[in-house]
């Protein structure tokens, strides 16, 4: 007890404190503030800028809907958007719970009667939609990854393999998911035919297209990390004499992660931006056919709720590209590689 | 009783400008526990005559017998330090032992053997205390000990080394040679290696490769070292005989096969990967 007194004395000390104050003062301080304003202030102030540019333009611009919204209008609407959906889940919990009630009361009386939980048929929120195309997307995502990356370790270690695929992926790869869209939306109706499916025809369309975009740079990065492997360390697995499997899984593989994750953030990257295009020319549910319909509604706040969206597609994008980062962090050896 | 026998070792590129002799009849006689410094300029194909040792390279003529037997392919009784270390990133430093380790020994050595291998051959080259870290975590000279740890581990027949110290500082470089002048009375390895720095060849070897410059570069003079180990390098600073040789092995690289006044074409015959060998 009475060291601890002494301690909190001698913290407490006049001397000392003038000490810690001049420390933090003087040399933290300085460097503290200029590292908060770099990574805080410029961008909040970039930000604020474009607001306010924004906010001056848009109000000059006449469109048949009304002038275009500013920052305040979306930001009314964002909140609005979220209220719908609050107020559409609490419909769907009370409607659900009348349901029960009803089941409940007739089981009461008749113990044999039949019963049925009917779903909700309500309309599909915006935040429903982004669900939607997050699931899409990523549904999308990992088939193109399952087969993009055997595609591509195989294409990265027989130069003849590469030889014959090279063509076809070069072709295929500046496509646009917009022509892929009929194509996938026919071979989908006439194959994918079951009484009781377990996905929307809509849902497997917009993930199909979402791989057909998503395979290539997957592909075509794999194949360089694959190939590229430092020739000093095949050299090691030559002197090691390691077998082919061996080799593979030792130093072929580890080698090409950091290309292999590269092509899959390039992929996933792209597969946001298509699945958008693709759901809102095929109406197939999500963030694309919430714009769309938007679009179509034309009502005076259409403008600011497709804003919202646009706002919203961006965010979930740079978050989706973070996750990929964070998970490369993770699982790739590289940990100092440049990550932007 | 000859162990490792260069025979008459030509190799001749392919290049774009036409086909490029390198090295011409080389030709080294080596016993079992001998020290053989390979020195030459920039370009003279030093690399090259190791790596067909290895078996990375096939020689155009001629070949290599270890032990009365051809060896024309890489293995492990051929261990290679290399010059950039080439250690898997990706693994800690134990692992990268232990892949050799498991690679050489799968069949002979029982797990806990295999394990225990891997930790004495770190304790060799003092790298003990840093078992788990990566490549990137640890300097320059704690990787080239690594590599070295992991060279030893194979137990090979002949240790190659391709400028194993070239990339040290002049610091960390003595600290390592002492090092290896320390294995080396411990385990008496047959060792070929590379080096640019005569301080370093007179130090170590046994006997001194002189090569002449290339193009067809060949043997120019062999230089016996008759020093007693162990050696120290501070006794040795003022010791005449070793200066002689000091002198000799500058007076052949300096006098008698001056560079030409040409700007350094490092080795680019022995590593651009296009040149393929004649065979």
């Amino acid at each position: 007890m009475n060291a601890y007194i002494t301690a909190t004395k001698n913290l407490l000390n006049p001397a000392t404190l003038a000490r810690l104050r001049g420390a933090l003062s003087w040399q933290l301080l300085p460097k503290l503030t200029t590292a908060i304003a770099r990574s805080l202030l410029v961008p909040l102030l970039a930000i604020a800028l474009f607001l306010g540019l924004w906010a001056a333009t848009a109000k000059n611009i006449q469109t048949s809907l009304g002038d275009l919204p500013g920052p305040v209008q979306v930001w009314g609407q964002a909140i609005s958007l979220v209220q719908e959906h609050r107020t559409e889940r609490r419909k769907a919990d009370e409607f659900y719970a009348r349901q029960e009630q009803r089941n409940a009361e007739k089981l009461a009386e008749d113990p044999t009667a039949e019963v049925k939980i009917r779903p909700y048929t309500g309309k599909p929120t915006f935040i429903d939609q982004i669900g939607t195309s997050l699931l899409t997307v990523a549904t999308g995502f990992i088939i193109a990854s399952l087969i993009a990356i055997p595609i591509g370790i195989v294409c990265g270690m027989s130069a003849t393999l590469y030889t014959a695929l090279n063509p076809l992926i070069q072709i295929f790869k500046p496509v646009s998911p917009l022509a892929w869209l009929p194509l996938v939306t026919m071979v989908v109706s006439a194959l994918y035919v079951s009484d009781d499916p377990l996905f929307a025809k809509s849902f497997v369309t917009s993930a199909i297209t979402v791989t057909l975009c998503c395979l290539w740079p997957t592909i075509i990065n794999t194949t360089v990390g694959v190939s590229s492997v430092s020739k000093d360390l095949l050299n090691v697995s030559r002197v090691l004499r390691l077998g082919w499997f061996t080799k593979t899984m030792k130093i072929v593989l580890p080698s090409a992660i950091p290309m292999m994750f590269t092509g899959m953030r390039l992929s996933l990257g792209i597969g946001w931006m298509v699945l958008i295009a693709a759901e809102m020319l095929a109406q197939n549910p999500g963030l694309g056919k919430f714009v769309w319909d938007e679009f179509q509604n034309g009502s005076s706040n259409s403008l600011a709720r497709i804003m919202v969206a646009v706002f919203t597609i961006g965010l979930v994008g740079f978050a989706l590209d973070r996750g990929m980062l964070l998970l490369q962090r993770r699982v790739s050896w590289d940990k100092n590689a440049v990550l932007r | 009783m000859t162990y490792l026998s260069l025979e008459n070792l030509s190799i001749t590129f392919n290049t774009d400008n036409g086909p490029l002799n390198v090295l011409n009849d080389v030709s080294v006689k080596m016993d079992k526990g001998e020290f053989v410094s390979l020195i030459g300029h920039s370009g003279c194909g030093k690399s090259t005559v190791l790596n067909i040792v290895a078996g990375l390279l096939k020689a155009s003529k001629g070949g290599v017998l270890l032990e009365n037997r051809e060896v024309d392919e890489p293995g492990p009784d051929r261990a290679v330090v290399f010059q950039n270390h080439s250690l898997l990133p990706w693994l800690s430093v134990y692992d990268n032992v232990r892949l050799a380790v498991d690679t050489v020994f799968k069949h002979s050595k029982s797990k806990q053997q295999r394990h225990d291998w891997t930790l004495h051959n770190l304790e060799l080259v003092h790298m003990s205390h840093a078992l788990d870290r990566r490549p990137d975590e640890i300097s320059g000279g704690m990787k080239q000990r690594v590599g070295i740890a992991r060279a030893l581990a194979m137990e090979p027949k002949v240790l190659l080394m391709d400028e194993p110290f070239g990339a040290l500082d002049s610091l960390t470089r003595t600290h390592m040679q002492d090092s290896l002048m320390e294995i080396q009375a411990r385990l008496n390895n047959t060792v070929i290696m590379i080096t640019h720095d005569v301080d370093e060849a007179v130090l170590l070897s046994d006997r001194i490769v002189m090569m002449s410059n290339g193009p067809s570069a060949t043997v120019g003079e062999i230089l016996h070292i008759d020093l007693p180990r162990p050696r120290h390098r501070l006794s040795l600073a003022d010791d005449p005989k070793y200066n002689h040789y000091r002198a000799a092995v500058l007076k052949f690289l300096h006098e008698r096969h001056a560079q030409p006044d040409v700007p350094v074409t490092t080795t680019a015959a022995e590593k651009t990967p296009r040149l393929r060998a004649v065979g």
